[in-house]
């Protein structure tokens, strides 16, 4: 078992632009970091910000979105509404201190396969500085101080 | 203790919280008096001469319901709250704090170092020229006074012991509260888990319901103090954020009446799972703006989207607390 520690990143691709373009990095044998977990949605505009907090509640250090250009968008304006969605939780992620390299939103089209090789790597680099983000651990910990009280006050009462 | 045996038993406990739901239960005016008369108030130390020995030697699940306010963020408060548990046959998270952490949770954008920094010695009200703690154990003559323990974070009841039911709200309505007590004594209790209101958004109930159009399209967040608000017209139409899509009804709108947005209260319905990041993503969604800088100018009117949203929740946001505060 090796115990480097491995940053995970959930990327949530649009189907139409983006997934088609890991794809073709796929099929292109482009190697990219091992790093992401993609998720295929149907349009960027499709990603609910309570997917990107789940995303880091559950374990991810890094959470990328990837979705067509502006103009591009197979449901016309999908995309501006990932846009403004991402401006107002990267505000909220700030102020929860979720350092703002962890989340991600890029514009990357069906033929841009090197872009998301780009991009992962670029990312899984700048997260590796960073170190784990580690929420499950962090909510175990922060629980403990509730666990010992509960033994002690078991104790007490039997 | 008990004068009549046979009248099932009612509890009530509070715990990091400002009083305003031990009021609401004094709000049921002459109501109180049906409750007095169906049961007995074996513990409620606001108002009774209770101690916590008392609530230790009676009988496991001896008390019907324990209703507790609050949110939990002492070791005193957690110890007192699984003594309750334990005791009670259903167990109720009582308002907003108790439901949700409340306002005290907003105290997770910080780390206990901070909050005793700045209540201790910062604050400007604060004259503490030997800067003085609180220890949890200190000696005194001889004696030992022991203090609790200031916990790292703020929590709901449901996230320190297991809990059937929640009444919502910031306090919970005297009307909710008596209906309520009704279903607990009538015996045909609700699914456990269950939030004892109405589970669809405030809009539903709102008088300004009419005037929300279907598509609002923000150039600009107004802030309440700074404007002028229409008494008319439905908030967030105004471009005030009014959290009363993403909020549970049941309050019958009285921020509303009063002419002020929903701050959030009741929080979510059944079917969202975090209340501000799904108000966050509508009104987030419902802008104009499409430039990166004028999508930015737009949300600057929202300054501390951390109290927008979660004003009442933050212990239930997916993301808990401030996650790098450390100590
Ligand atoms: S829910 Fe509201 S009224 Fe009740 S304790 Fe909390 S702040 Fe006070
Ligand atoms: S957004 Fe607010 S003001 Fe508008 S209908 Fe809903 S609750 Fe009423």
């Amino acid at each position: 078992m090796s115990d480097q520690w491995e940053p995970k990143i959930v990327a949530f691709f649009c189907n139409w632009c983006t997934y088609t373009a890991a794809d073709l990095a796929g099929v292109s044998r482009m190697k990219y970091a091992a790093n992401v977990r993609i998720i295929r949605v149907m349009c960027s505009g499709r990603i609910d910000p309570q997917f990107v907090m789940e995303a880091f509640a559950k374990g991810a250090d890094g959470v990328l979105i990837g979705g067509c250009h502006p103009g591009d968008c197979h449901y016309i304006e999908g995309n501006y509404k990932a846009l403004r969605r991402v401006r107002l939780l990267n505000r909220l992620l700030k102020s929860m201190g979720i350092e703002q390299e962890r989340f991600r939103l890029e514009w990357i089209s069906a033929s841009e396969g090197e872009k998301v090789q780009r991009v992962v790597n670029e990312m899984v680099d700048q997260i590796k500085k960073l170190g784990p983000l580690g929420l499950p651990q962090q909510f175990k910990e922060w629980d403990s101080e509730v666990l010992e009280e509960e033994e002690e006050v078991k104790a007490d009462v039997s | 203790m008990s004068a009549n045996p046979e009248k099932p038993k009612v509890a009530f406990y509070w715990c990091a919280s400002c009083g305003g739901c031990e009021e609401s239960v004094v709000d049921l005016a002459e109501d109180i008096l049906m409750v007095l008369d169906k049961v007995d108030i074996v513990f409620w130390p606001v108002a009774m001469d209770f101690k916590k020995a008392d609530v230790v030697a009676m009988p496991d699940k001896s008390i019907l319901a324990t209703l507790v306010n609050g949110a939990i963020r002492t070791s005193e408060q957690e110890e007192m709250v699984q003594l309750l548990r334990r005791k009670s046959q259903v167990l109720i998270a009582y308002g907003a704090c108790s439901h949700l952490g409340g306002i005290p949770a907003l105290t997770n954008e910080f780390s206990r170092e901070e909050v005793l920094q700045y209540v201790y010695h910062d604050a400007p009200s604060v004259v503490n020229k030997e800067g003085t703690r609180p220890q949890p154990v200190t000696e005194d003559e001889g004696r030992n006074p022991t203090l609790p323990e200031f916990r790292n974070v703020v929590r709901s009841l449901d996230q320190v012991v297991d809990v059937d039911y929640y009444l919502p709200g910031c306090a919970p309505t005297p009307k909710l509260l008596k209906e309520a007590l009704l279903v607990l004594l009538s015996g045909e209790l609700p699914p456990k888990g269950t939030v004892l209101a109405p589970d669809i958004a405030l809009c539903d109930e709102c008088p300004r319901k009419d005037s929300k159009p279907t598509d609002v399209s923000f150039t600009e967040f107004k802030r309440p103090h700074l404007h002028r608000i229409d008494p008319e017209l439905c908030l967030l139409a105004q471009g005030f954020i009014c959290m009363g899509p993403a909020t549970r009804g049941g309050c019958e709108a009285l921020c509303i009446n009063g002419n002020m947005p929903c701050t959030g209260c009741f929080g979510p319905t059944s079917r969202v799972k975090d209340q501000g990041a799904k108000m966050l993503s509508s009104v987030s969604s419902n802008m104009a703006a499409k430039e990166e800088n004028e999508i930015d100018r737009v949300l600057d009117g929202i300054p501390d989207p951390v109290g927008t949203f979660y004003r009442y929740g933050l212990s239930k946001c997916l993301l808990r607390r401030k996650v790098t505060a450390g100590e």
